[in-house]
C-alpha cells in the first residue's frame, strides 16, 4: 500500500515553476531515494510535501487521505517527520532541548524521557553532548541532532533531505548505517540525496529528478546498472 | 536615592513595553508600531471602567483583557493576511492600524486630555529618601511580572515553542509547532503587558489622550533596540537603562530640555557601535 503518493504536483516560486507535475509513491515498508542534480527540484518536493511551500496543483495523499490542504504542523502528528536540508538545527537551545522539541507532538513526559534515552544510544555522541548548545556542533554533529530530533515524533515516514551534504566519507557511510538500520526497526523512509550512489544502494526504489520533472525510475538496483543514470549521477 | 527610584521604575514601564515590541519582532519578524497605542487602549478601557465607579483592581484587569483581545483581533485581521508579504507592506499596515487606533478612540473619547486618577497611594521612607508607594509598586509588580515572563519562556512548551519559531520558523513547523497559534500568543502576552504598563503610566502622568500611546511606544521601541531586537533580556536591559537616564537627565537643570536628544543620541551611539543592540545576537550565516 502507498503510504506516500504523489500526483501531478507542481510548485511554483513566483512565476517560476519548480515542479512540473511530478508523480511518484513511497510504499509502506519502502525506502525510495528522490535523487538528481542541485535545481532539480529535491527540496521543493520534501518542502511542499510537508507544507512549508504552497502547492499550486496535483494531489498528495498521505496514509490514505489528501493532505494538500492540511496545516503542516498536523502531519507531525499524522506520523510524518522530515530531517531538513541544512539540518537546521535549534541553534541557540541544547542538545537536550532539540530533542524535546522533537517530542512536541508528544505528551508523555515520560515516554520523552526514554525516547531521548533511546536516541541517545543510537547517536552516542549526542548522549555526550546533551547539555550542549546546538550551534557549536561539529557539521556531523549535527545532522545526528536534526535526524535523532525528527525521530522523537515516532513516525511512521521519515523524510531525509540531503543528509549527507557536508559531511566527510567517513559520516556519510555512518548517516547512511543510521538510516538503514532505522528502517529495519519498521519506518518508511523517503530519502533525498545528491550523493546518487550512496542512495541508491540502501534504496528499494529511486526517482531521478531533473529540472522539475521525473526522469526515470525503477528498482534503486536497475538504476544503478543503467548507463545513462551511471554517467549522468554516478560518475563512471 | 529618589532619582534612581524613579527612573528604575520608568524603566520597568518601558521594559514592560519594549518586551512588546522585542517578542514580536522576534517572533513574528515584524515591527508592529501600533504596539504603542495598545497602552493607550489599555488606558482607555482602566479610565472607563474607573468612571462606573468600577474598583481599581477590576479597571487593571478589564484594561488586560481589552488589550489581549485587541492584540489577537489586531494580529488576526491587519497582520495574518499578509504572512508571507514584503517587510514594507507589513510596516506600513502597522503603521495605519497605529493611525486607525488613534482615530477611533479620538472618535469615542475626544482629542481633550482627560484626567484619571488612580488613588494616592503616598510615599514610604526608604534608604531615607520619600519614594512614592506607586514608584515601589511599578518596580516590584514589574519586576515580578518579568520574570513570571522568562520562566514562561525557559520552562514551559509554549514558551520553549517561541523560541523555536524566532529561530526557525520552518523548522518549527516541521517539529509539528502550530506557528499562527504561537504568533497569535505572542501578540496576547505583548499586549497583555502593555496594558500592564499602561496601568503603571497613569500612575505617573495621571491624564489620557489619544495619542498617549505614542511617546512611551517610540522610547520603549528606542529601549528594545538599545538591548538589541529580538532579545527578551535585552528589552528588560534597555528599558531599564533608558528609564534611568531620563530621570536622571530631567534631574539636572543644565540637561534636562536635553533629555529626549540624550535618550536618542544614545541609540544612535549605540547603533554605531554595536548595531545588533547590547544583547542581541548576531544573524548566523547558514551553511
Amino acid at each position: 500500500m502507498a503510504l506516500l503518493e504523489v500526483k501531478d504536483l507542481q510548485v511554483y516560486y513566483g512565476v517560476i515553476c519548480a515542479l512540473k507535475g511530478i508523480s511518484f509513491e513511497v510504499n509502506q515498508g519502502e525506502i525510495v531515494s528522490l535523487i538528481g542534480a542541485n535545481g532539480a527540484g529535491k527540496t521543493t518536493t520534501m518542502q511542499s510535501i510537508a507544507g512549508l511551500i504552497p502547492i499550486k496543483g496535483g494531489v498528495v495523499n498521505y496514509d490514505g487521505q489528501p493532505i494538500n490542504k492540511v496545516p503542516g504542523h498536523k502531519l507531525v502528528k499524522m506520523g510524518m517527520s522530515q530531517v531538513p536540508e541544512g539540518r537546521r538545527v535549534f541553534q541557540e537551545l541544547t542538545v537536550y532541548e532539540n530533542l524535546v522539541m522533537g517530542a512536541y507532538t508528544q505528551k508523555d513526559k515520560k515516554k520523552i524521557k526514554e525516547d531521548i534515552d533511546e536516541i541517545c544510544t543510537r547517536f552516542p555522541r549526542l548522549g555526550e553532548r546533551k547539555k550542549q548548545i546546538a550551534g557549536t556542533l561539529s557539521g556531523g554533529e549535527q545532522q545526528m541532532l536534526a535526524m535523532g530530533r525528527a525521530m522523537m515524533s515516532h513516525p511512521k515516514l521519515l523524510m531525509l533531505d540531503e543528509p549527507s551534504m557536508g559531511l566527510s566519507p567517513l559520516l556519510v557511510d555512518e548517516v547512511f548505517n543510521i538510516i538503514k538500520d532505522y528502517h529495519k526497526s519498521g519506518t518508511t523512509i523517503l530519502l533525498v540525496e545528491q550523493n546518487a550512489k550512496k542512495a541508491l544502494a540502501v534504496s528499494d526504489r529511486a526517482y531521478v529528478l531533473e529540472t522539475g520533472s521525473i526522469a526515470a525510475s525503477g528498482k534503486a538496483s536497475d538504476l544503478m546498472n543503467d548507463e545513462s543514470i551511471k554517467k549522468a549521477y554516478l560518475g563512471e | 536615592m529618589n532619582i534612581l527610584f524613579n527612573g528604575l521604575s520608568l524603566g520597568a514601564i518601558y521594559a514592560l513595553i519594549a518586551l512588546g515590541y522585542t517578542m514580536v519582532y522576534g517572533i513574528a519578524k515584524m515591527l508592529n508600531f501600533a504596539h504603542g497605542d495598545v497602552i493607550m487602549v489599555g488606558a482607555y478601557a482602566l479610565l472607563v471602567t474607573l468612571n462606573l465607579q468600577g474598583h481599581i483592581a477590576l479597571g487593571v484587569v478589564v484594561s488586560v483583557v481589552v488589550c489581549t483581545v485587541a492584540g489577537i483581533v489586531i494580529e488576526k485581521l491587519a497582520y495574518k493576511p499578509l504572512r508571507g508579504a514584503s517587510p514594507l507592506a507589513v510596516l506600513i499596515t502597522a503603521i495605519g492600524v497605529s493611525y486607525l487606533l488613534q482615530s477611533v478612540s479620538q472618535l469615542i473619547f475626544g482629542a481633550a486630555p482627560q484626567p484619571i486618577t488612580i488613588g494616592n497611594f503616598g510615599t514610604v521612607n526608604l534608604f531615607g529618601a520619600e519614594i512614592s508607594t506607586s514608584t515601589i509598586l511599578t518596580l516590584v509588580v514589574g519586576s515580578v511580572i518579568m520574570a513570571c515572563l522568562t520562566v514562561f519562556i525557559k520552562k514551559t512548551r509554549t514558551g520553549r515553542a517561541m523560541v523555536a519559531v524566532s529561530e526557525d520558523r520552518g523548522a518549527a513547523l516541521l517539529m509539528g509547532i502550530n506557528v499562527n497559534r504561537i504568533i497569535m500568543i505572542t501578540f496576547a502576552i505583548g499586549s497583555a503587558l502593555a496594558a500592564c504598563a499602561s496601568v503603571f503610566y497613569l500612575m505617573q502622568i495621571p491624564s489620557l489622550e489619544p495619542t498617549l500611546g505614542s511617546m512611551p511606544g517610540i522610547k520603549a521601541f528606542t529601549a528594545a533596540v538599545i538591548g538589541g531586537i529580538g532579545s527578551i533580556p535585552g528589552a528588560m536591559l534597555g528599558g531599564v537603562l533608558l528609564g534611568v537616564i531620563e530621570k536622571v537627565c530631567l534631574s539636572i537643570p543644565a540637561l534636562s530640555p536635553y533629555t529626549t536628544a540624550v535618550e536618542f543620541g544614545l541609540l544612535i551611539v549605540i547603533l554605531l557601535v554595536r548595531p545588533i543592540g547590547l544583547l542581541g545576537k548576531k544573524r548566523r550565516e547558514k551553511v
